[in-house]
């Protein structure tokens, strides 16, 4: 007995011919926003909530993780008086730690910002 | 401390900085080149250059010197003008850049398209600036004090000089190369020091502060005393020499503090030996050194208060500096703002790591300075007391002429901001001979105010200045670039309700003396209650005034965020791939 041949089907290609020019928008994205038509008001409001969520998000991470010392310092005592390398934790967190903590918060913030912008640029550009 | 090699490194820097000056002067021609060194300054240029102007007396000797007076807490000191940066870089520094403002009123007016916003922006900018040059020429006159014995008032009239010749003659771009090249020699001049003390430190036996004992005076010391000082002694502590204790004269060897405050007379000059109990200035702290290494332990009226108001100060008022904002005009793009300030978050991080050495070391070695009350000099005077000979004298040296470079590269910085303020909005005179009028008059004010202000450390006025910008300009920029919101009306009630009494608490601090007063803490680090209000009542104000919202905020909103290689025409002023496709077509 033969197996059963599936019966010929058409097969409808879906998918986006992207190596193709497509039809240029009558009105480009960047002049939207010029223009500041609705739709360009709502491209503007999604890279600025975007960058502002970005931008709290990082700061209020690095600000609150350091704004919970006074509070741990005060009402667990033992905590400040533990020692690394024979220093007391509160001036290798104070004097040391936090420095390349900024720096990689702000490289990491630095990077996603620019990640953002560069989609927001490639949405309008491509539209 | 031999004067000779001291007073030789003050005159190198003061010359120094004349010098490339002059050689900016050469290639800054034009009024654009004045103002913002025509904005071709490259990123590590411009980091170094921040970098450079923002390290100012209160950062080379001020926190050293609180750190050594008060312990760890100070450290907030040093986190909170980094994080200030960090803050800054996440959610002012590109917006601001591409808002195209040169100075905050121009920020003001680009955003609210209003004269009245400007103005109050600008009176606040002025009074800031005035607040923060102060402690720099105080700290001058400190660094001259300590290293020749010349009155305190001749380093701040020093200072503003040579500042006022070189911002009148060279403008922005000179000051450019200036302050980048006080950034290294800052770093240098604080970074060697510490290394040969460190090395010093453990060929004397490596000396730990965890003993639950007050100070000692490692040899024995002699104490002039400038002014008129209560002091407080822990124990029975035996001296020598002449003076006025309590009104009494004394005279003669075998003399005998006993424990509790005396006042000491001005004039009077003590020995003490080695191995006794350093007494202390009576408003410092009461404690051992083992209870000083350890946080929150210093007791006072409400520390946590203290500590979470430094915080939001320093945290926010950074943005609202005057001589920051300017320094981000300089960039080229929004994008090149960002980098740059990701730069001086790394170059503050490793100068920061140093000031603290000083202040620890302080503890050991020049324990005096608790007695006469001069902590902020504990920088200046450590390496030739750790280090003998000419080694010793030369890292002081070195260390003086960085503090010198420390208030000549801030002063400049917030003088050349001041004076496009001042000639911009008050004397209304624009063009190069406004901005040099302005510059004199920058300059004059706060070194007649130095005549007035009483003994504050230099780190504690500095805290002040960040006060008062972090509860007006700080609600402006940051509700101004987030928020649609905001109105004419909400933004001048805001900066208002918080810069006022920031500022009216910070004036009351530095000429009234209130430090007995269990309300002190509330006036002397206002802005855990002010910066709260200026946040509030602008934004409240703003919802209640729906009408005043300025027509045009959409299309700032773009200038503002939209990145420029997108070439929209809101942005101020062509990129260079809008200036390219323009050319093909």
């Amino acid at each position: 007995m033969t197996p059963e041949r599936p019966p010929a089907e058409r097969v409808v290609v879906t998918s986006p011919r992207t190596g193709a020019p497509r039809p240029r928008r009558p009105y480009p994205a960047s002049r939207e926003i010029t223009e500041q038509s609705q739709l360009g008001a709502l491209y503007m409001r999604s890279l600025i909530r975007t960058q502002r969520t970005l931008g709290l998000l990082v700061v209020g991470l690095v600000a609150g993780g350091l704004a919970a010392l006074p509070l741990v310092f005060t009402f667990a005592p033992s905590v400040s008086r533990f020692q690394v390398l024979g220093i007391g934790l509160p001036w290798v967190l104070l004097g040391v730690v936090v420095f390349p903590v900024f720096v990689l918060a702000g490289w990491f913030y630095v990077r996603q910002a620019e990640r953002s912008e560069r989609q927001f640029a490639e949405l309008v550009e491509r539209s | 401390m031999n004067n000779t090699y001291g007073v030789v490194a003050v005159l190198v820097v003061a010359l120094g900085t004349m010098l490339v000056g002059a050689y900016g002067l050469r290639i800054s021609r034009t009024t654009s080149d004045f103002y913002v060194a025509s904005r071709t300054v490259s990123p590590w240029w411009n980091a170094s250059a921040i970098g450079g102007e923002y390290l100012s007396a209160a950062s080379f000797v001020g926190i050293a010197g609180l750190i050594f007076a008060h312990g760890p807490d100070m450290l907030w000191f040093p986190v909170g003008y980094t994080a200030g940066y960090l803050v800054l870089l996440a959610l002012v520094a590109a917006p601001l850049r591409r808002s195209g403002a040169y100075t905050l009123p121009d920020f003001a007016e680009a955003r609210f398209s209003s004269p009245a916003v400007r103005r109050v922006a600008s009176g606040i900018a002025i009074a800031i600036a005035w607040l923060y040059l102060l402690p720099q020429f105080k700290g001058a006159g400190l660094t001259l004090h300590t290293v020749t014995g010349a009155p305190d008032w001749l380093g701040g009239l020093i200072v503003a000089l040579v500042v006022t010749v070189n911002v009148i003659s060279g403008g922005m771009r000179s000051i450019t190369f200036v302050q980048a090249f006080q950034y290294w020699l800052k770093l240098t001049a604080i970074a060697v020091p510490v290394v040969f003390l460190l090395l010093a430190w453990q060929a004397h036996g490596g000396q730990r502060l965890n003993a639950p004992e007050y100070p000692v005076f490692r040899q024995e010391t002699t104490v002039d005393f400038d002014t008129t000082t209560v002091v407080h002694a822990d124990s029975d502590v035996a001296f020598a020499g002449r003076g006025l204790v309590d009104g009494q004269r004394i005279e003669g060897d075998g003399l005998t503090l006993t424990a509790g405050d005396h006042t000491i007379s001005a004039g009077s000059s003590f020995v003490f030996p080695a191995g006794a109990t350093v007494p202390h200035l009576e408003s410092l702290p009461h404690t051992t050194n083992a209870n000083w290494a350890l946080p929150m332990s210093e007791g006072g009226e409400f520390p946590l208060y203290a500590v979470y108001s430094l915080i939001l100060a320093t945290f926010l008022g950074t943005m609202g500096l005057p001589h920051v904002i300017v320094r981000f005009y300089t960039n080229p793009n929004g994008r090149a703002a960002r980098r740059t300030t990701l730069i001086v978050l790394g170059l503050l991080g490793i100068f920061y790591l140093m000031p603290p050495l000083y202040g620890v070391l302080g503890r050991l070695y020049t324990p005096e300075l608790l007695l006469t009350g001069d902590t902020d000099a504990v920088v200046l005077v450590l390496p030739s007391r750790m280090i003998e000979g000419l080694g010793g004298q030369l890292l002081g040296a070195l260390v003086a002429g960085g503090a010198f470079a420390a208030f000549l590269s801030t002063s400049s910085g917030l003088m050349v901001s001041l004076a496009g303020v001042l000639s911009q909005d008050v004397l209304k005179m624009r063009g190069v001979r406004g901005f040099r009028i302005s510059a004199g008059l920058a300059a004059l004010v706060p070194l007649a105010m130095t005549l007035l202000v009483s003994g504050i450390p230099v780190a504690d006025m500095v805290g002040l200045a960040f006060a008062v910008a972090a509860s007006s300009l700080c609600p402006l920029l940051l509700l101004g670039i987030w928020s649609t919101r905001i109105t004419t009306v909400g933004a001048v009630a805001g900066m208002l309700a918080g810069g006022l009494p920031a500022l009216a608490a910070g004036i009351v601090t530095i000429s009234a003396r209130t430090s007995d007063q269990w309300f002190h803490v509330f006036l002397s680090r206002p802005a855990a209650w002010t910066v709260p209000l200026g946040f509030v009542v602008m934004y409240a104000v703003s919802l209640m005034t729906p009408g005043k919202v300025p027509p045009n905020v959409n299309r700032v909103m773009v200038r503002l965020h939209a990145p420029e290689n997108l070439g929209l025409e809101t942005n101020e002023e062509p990129s260079m791939s809008e200036l390219r496709r323009r050319g093909e077509t």
